[in-house]
């Protein structure tokens, strides 16, 4: 690749002084013949091979000055102790020579060890792994990259770990004194500002000048990443400051205090508890709240309070769904007051978009409220300290009728306490009746799940419902944990699995970008490993196509997971939409020689993903397509993920 | 694949009137087809079980005039199909396929449905 050759053509440092000079003159002899003036016959003239100088002769057969030690102590040693002081575990990295003076530091001087340096084959993944890693965790981890072309290639997973609300620390490798840094590759790989391409999509970044400035810039970026709304942030890492020694007596790495996380303002709990105690039908709302097994705590503890259903949209593992309080989205229609709490999309919470090409293409809107019950509408949310204006990530504008500006998962136990104190006693009653009434009804849902999951049972391609719940047969009795979107694969593992712990699922990309679900998973099962969890990733195909060199990774790394590919051959989102628009347009929809429009399968050839992993280090099997096959495989990987090795199942599934 | 083969009649009466299309057998077989060729599978599943982007069609799928009538003027997420998409004799073997779909089993004789 030729970004991998960006050692320069001339050594900044002298290393091979005497190469040097024969690529300079071989250079110059180039130069020569081709001098403006020069005529045709007299390049013609020249023979093909000229004789070596006395320079050349001397460089290639002579013996290399001595390479100039540095006295002291570089100053990317100190780096590491920087990065050291913060027990950072891991830098998820794929290697380039920007960053070569603190690549040889954290490996030599740091001893590879807090942190380690994880080898990623793509920049996209090295993102995806330190945010499945800090939503296990809640601890940013480090990626180092080119501060231009590797940026580049990670700024998609930078936006869904923004979108997700997922701290990561981005260091760019940069040289940017034009007058020192070498010609050719390593000047195309230097900028003016490597954080310019993130900066829409960051919450801090800085360009530190000095070893003194590194170090503040680095605990700062570290402390704004940890502090609720998490987000991730860039420092861009000078090649001069990394190799230059370390000369400065007065140095001094300054101390992390972790900051408190905003709450919401008192007064406005206080406000939402008398609502919230007094209203007939009242619903929660939650998506990226539970930021640790407290924030489930808390909501559980809300919730049954007041006997109020909670939807969880899954941003986040928020509330357990064998609660009898788990509820659905149907239930907003009829709520009289609606609590969000870190919700991403209010508007679309109370809102409905058909996209359906009315309102000439643009479809409609329509409120999901039913009227006459003048819904009270409460949010508590972090995002609106974090909002730029470019990326369109905080949605719609939806007017409402007490907004806070906090932490929700912090500011839920002083609104448990307000409601506590306005809880008025003839009220308890309708609390247990509305109580009881959720359970039938969760109950029933239950049992409509568990039916509505033999349909197409014995179907081949197997219906997501049967790997699902083959899935589970298999896990169950572990502890485990999943990455993938328990809503995917038409929300077969929320609707059949029993998730009543924080670390059960960790929600989606964030920003829907493709190429998070497989290196997020290596990142969900690198911290689950340490944790002895057992990681499971329902994975899907299209995404797998994007980042399948993580796949790698986790065999280099050691790193147990079971990956069950949900392959349904396509790109089903847009399979529907262009379906959707060739209906639109009174047009049969061109399959080629596909099962879906043409632009939209991944198939002809079908992809062999158990090859694939075989071939990177893993055990594997499939293409399963008959679903009574898929027990002794799913059992036999089980055993394989269990021994400490990673596992992969090819399923050829519905598909969704 | 559990795909039903047998020529299921359609109800030839609707309102005291035979439906034109209906005057010929609709085809469980072709009906399959071409719920594969018009993306019916795409949302619904390749046996209409449906799934997040569409309801459950079968077993016992709604009548074929009630769903004509939807598929026809669909204004929801659900595009419409026309005529000039999909013709009548198309639809009526796509509702045979979905009403050849037998029921499937009770959860509860399903071990790993029974934690």
């Amino acid at each position: 690749m030729a970004r991998k050759d960006s050692r320069p053509e001339v050594s900044r440092r002298k290393f091979l002084a005497g190469v040097a000079v024969a690529g300079a003159a071989a250079s110059a002899t180039t130069a020569k013949a081709a001098t403006p003036g020069t005529t045709a016959a007299d390049v013609k003239r020249l023979p093909s091979a000229l004789p070596p100088t006395a320079h050349q002769i001397a460089a290639e057969t002579g013996v290399p000055k001595d390479v100039p030690h540095l006295a002291g102590k570089p100053g990317s040693d100190f780096m590491v102790d920087v990065i050291k002081s913060l027990k950072i575990e891991y830098v998820y990295s794929n290697p380039a020579s920007s960053f070569r003076g603190l690549h040889e530091s954290l490996i030599n001087y740091g001893k590879n060890s807090m942190p380690e340096f994880i080898t990623c084959t793509h920049e996209e993944n090295s993102v995806a792994m330190a945010h499945g890693y800090a939503k296990v965790t809640g601890r940013p981890q480090m990626i180092l990259c080119h501060g231009t072309v590797g940026l580049q290639h990670a700024t998609m997973a930078i936006y869904n770990a923004w979108c997700d609300r997922a701290p990561v620390i981005v260091v760019g490798g940069n040289d940017l004194d034009a007058a020192k840094r070498p010609p050719g590759v390593p000047t195309f790989h230097s900028a003016q500002d490597i954080n310019a391409i993130v900066r829409d999509f960051t919450k801090w970044d800085d360009t530190p000048v000095s070893l003194q400035h590194f170090a503040q810039s680095f605990v700062r970026a570290y402390k704004y990443a940890s502090t609720p709304p998490y987000e991730p942030v860039a420092i861009s890492l000078d090649a001069g400051i990394q190799d230059a020694p370390v000369d400065d007596p007065t140095l001094f790495i300054p101390r992390y205090t972790p900051s408190a996380p905003p709450h919401a303002d008192l007064n406005a709990l206080r406000e939402t508890a008398k609502l919230l105690v007094n209203a007939e039908r009242p619903v929660i709302v939650a998506d990226k709240m539970a930021r640790t097994a407290d924030g489930m705590k808390y909501l559980v503890e809300l919730a049954e309070l007041l006997q109020v259903p909670v939807v969880d949209q899954h941003g986040r593992m928020n509330f357990p769904n064998n609660h009898h309080l788990d509820g659905n989205a149907q239930l907003i229609r009829d709520a009289d007051f609606i609590l969000g709490l870190e919700v991403s999309d209010f508007w679309n919470t109370v809102n409905a978009y058909i996209d359906n090409g009315d309102e000439h293409g643009h479809g409609n809107r329509e409120s999901r409220l039913r009227p006459g019950n003048n819904t009270k509408l409460v949010t508590i949310s972090s995002v609106e300290l974090l909002t730029k204006a470019n990326y369109q990530d905080f949605q719609r504008f939806q007017p409402v009728d007490i907004a806070m500006v906090g932490d929700a998962q912090a500011s839920l136990p002083a609104l448990i306490e307000a409601v506590r104190s306005a809880i008025p006693n003839d009220r308890k009653a309708a609390y247990e009746k509305r109580g009881e009434a959720y359970k039938k009804a969760h109950q029933q849902a239950r049992e409509r799940n568990k039916q509505a999951a033999t349909l197409a049972w014995d179907a081949s391609p197997i219906s997501t419902a049967r790997v699902c719940a083959e899935v589970w047969a298999q896990i169950k009795g572990l502890d485990w944990s999943l990455n993938t979107m328990p809503g995917g694969m038409s929300g077969w593992p929320r609707r059949l699995w029993t998730m009543d712990k924080h670390y059960h699922h960790f929600g989606g990309s964030g920003g829907s970008g493709l190429g998070y679900d497989l290196p997020a998973s290596v990142g969900v099962a690198h911290a689950n490993k340490a944790l002895g969890r057992f990681t499971v990733s329902l994975q899907r195909d299209g995404d797998f196509m994007y980042s399948p060199g993580a796949v790698w990774t986790a065999a280099h790394h050691q790193i147990p997971m079971l990956t069950v590919m949900h392959n349904n051959r396509g790109y089903h989102q847009e399979v529907m939409h262009v379906q959707r628009l060739s209906n639109r347009r009174n047009r049969v929809a061109s399959l080629g020689n596909t099962s879906g429009p043409i632009g939209t399968s991944i198939e002809a050839p079908d992809v062999d993903y158990a090859g694939m992993a075989k071939s990177m280090g893993w055990w594997s099997a499939g293409p399963i397509k008959d679903p009574k096959e898929l027990a002794p495989v799913l059992k036999r990987a089980v055993e394989v993920v269990k021994s400490g090795q990673p596992a992969l199942v090819d399923t050829w599934t519905q598909p969704r | 694949m559990r795909i039903g083969r047998a020529h299921v009649w359609l109800a030839a009466f609707a309102a005291g009137l035979v439906l034109s299309h209906s005057a010929v057998a609709a085809d469980a077989g072709k009906g399959q087809q071409a719920f594969m060729k018009y993306g019916c599978w795409q949302c619904h599943g390749t046996m209409g079980q449906g799934g997040t982007n569409g309801p459950k069609l079968a077993p016992d799928p709604i009548a074929l005039e009630a769903m004509s009538a939807f598929i026809r003027s669909s204004n929801r997420q659900m595009p419409p199909y026309r005529e000039q998409v999909l013709p009548n004799e198309d639809l009526a073997d796509i509702h045979a396929y979905l009403a050849s779909i037998p029921k499937p089993p009770d959860y509860k004789t399903i071990p790993i449905l029974n934690d």
